[in-house]
């Protein structure tokens, strides 16, 4: 028999598990309703109220009003179900890599060039 | 019988899909990437497989929370890209081989894999993106019938490695006792290090990408040696569907070796890799 393992810590990494598929739930479910146009459409229209019909938490209709990425993670949101969010903020990957690291966009896009160093 | 030729392994960073509905295929940025698939190209046009069985991950489009298979098997007649909500492209449908679904579905459930099957399944970019890489002549169907296989790589708990590879395995017993005489191809799709959330965003790991390919040929289970959360801290969170590219290399079977190899960095925030490999069996079938 296997007992379930620790819990794990990576640094700077968030790591989805049950316990962030749980807190998430409703904030996950919208963001996966925007692979519907109308849906994203309906939200951008009333962005309070759509919020409102997926039951999301305080925490995690502050991080959304807030464009916080960081903050919809912690209120346990996904980042593949999130992007959907940030596409219709007209945010990309750089963009929200930038925000989370407290970079400027050109740094972070300068950051992954240089990752090319060396090889 | 059924012949495993070869795979194809390839990133599936959703930019390639923007990429490639520009032409942006020579432009400075997108050139080292897109010249990885020269050789894919040739060696596809000599081999001319019939199928290919993908492993990919789904990034919510088909699958959401509610019902998360951690291995899941397309039995579609035919597949169907949609919105994924971000902008993206439509890309092109590709007909399935639902005989070849069947009989691994079968396989796979008699080598006591309880996997989830699929006979509605829309594909992402995950799997749109490596067929237009693979055969980019917009001006007709997919010239392959294709095999989804979905692996979880979004919510923890993950499947190991070690299970990535013996499902790949598995899968490879299948292709070997389909009674057909289908050429098979494999894809595993996704990675290389890379990580999108969290303040370590923008992380890539080469030396970690440099293990992973060298050993892909020849010796695919110094790959299992880390755990998926290994894998999280080594190559990023999305780093983790290198667990694709280890089911598809399971699916070759032994007598496996390199073609070409394309490491590139950045594309998007991904550290960009395409492999090609082949088997043995293509030699034996060059003989025959």
């Amino acid at each position: 028999m296997h007992a379930a393992p620790a819990k794990r810590t990576i640094p700077g990494t968030p790591v989805f598990d049950g316990e962030a598929a749980r807190k998430g739930y409703a904030l996950n479910a919208m963001c996966f309703s925007f692979n519907d146009a109308q849906n994203r459409a309906a939200f951008l229209a009333d962005e309070d109220a759509y919020c409102t019909k997926f039951g999301l938490t305080a925490e995690q209709r502050a991080a959304v009003k807030a464009r916080n990425v960081l903050a919809m993670i912690a209120a346990g949101g996904n980042v593949y179900y999130l992007a959907k969010l940030a596409g219709i903020f007209g945010l990309n990957v750089q963009d929200i890599g930038a925000q989370q690291t407290g970079m400027s966009v050109p740094a972070f896009k300068q950051m992954l060039l240089d990752q090319a160093k060396g090889l | 019988m059924a012949q495993m030729i070869g795979g194809i392994f390839t990133s599936h960073v959703p930019a390639i899909g923007a990429a490639i509905a520009k032409g942006l295929q020579q432009d400075p940025y997108w050139k080292p990437f897109f010249d990885g698939f020269i050789p894919v190209h040739k060696w596809l046009a000599a081999q001319r497989p019939d199928v290919a069985i993908m492993f990919y991950n789904d990034h919510g489009l088909n699958f959401f929370l509610d019902k998360l298979p951690t291995f899941a098997v397309g039995a579609a007649a035919k597949y169907q890209n949609a919105d994924e909500g971000w902008g993206l492209p439509l890309f092109r449908p590709c007909q399935g081989d639902t005989d070849l679904s069947w009989h691994i579905i079968e396989t796979l459930v008699a080598h006591e894999f309880d996997i989830t099957t699929c006979q509605d399944l829309l594909i992402d970019h995950a799997l749109s993106i490596p067929l237009e890489l693979a055969w980019p002549d917009h001006t007709g169907d997919f010239p392959v019938r294709i095999v989804p296989i979905a692996i979880n790589t979004v919510q923890h708990p993950l499947p190991s490695p070690k299970r990535a590879l013996a499902l790949g395995r598995a899968v490879h017993a299948a292709v070997q006792s389909w009674a057909s005489d289908a050429k098979v191809v494999v894809f595993g799709t996704g990675g290389l290090s890379h990580q999108l959330d969290g303040e370590r965003a923008g992380h890539m790991n080469p030396d970690y990408d440099r293990f992973c390919m060298d050993n892909l040929a020849a010796d695919p289970d110094a790959l299992t040696l880390h755990s998926s959360l290994d894998i999280v801290d080594l190559a990023g969170s999305q780093g983790i569907e290198i667990l694709n590219w280890i089911a598809a290399r399971g699916a070759m079977g032994d007598g496996v070796h390199e073609i070409s190899r394309n490491y590139h960095i950045p594309i998007s925030n991904t550290a960009a890799a395409t492999m090609l490999l082949q088997t043995d069996a293509v030699r034996l079938l060059a003989q025959a």
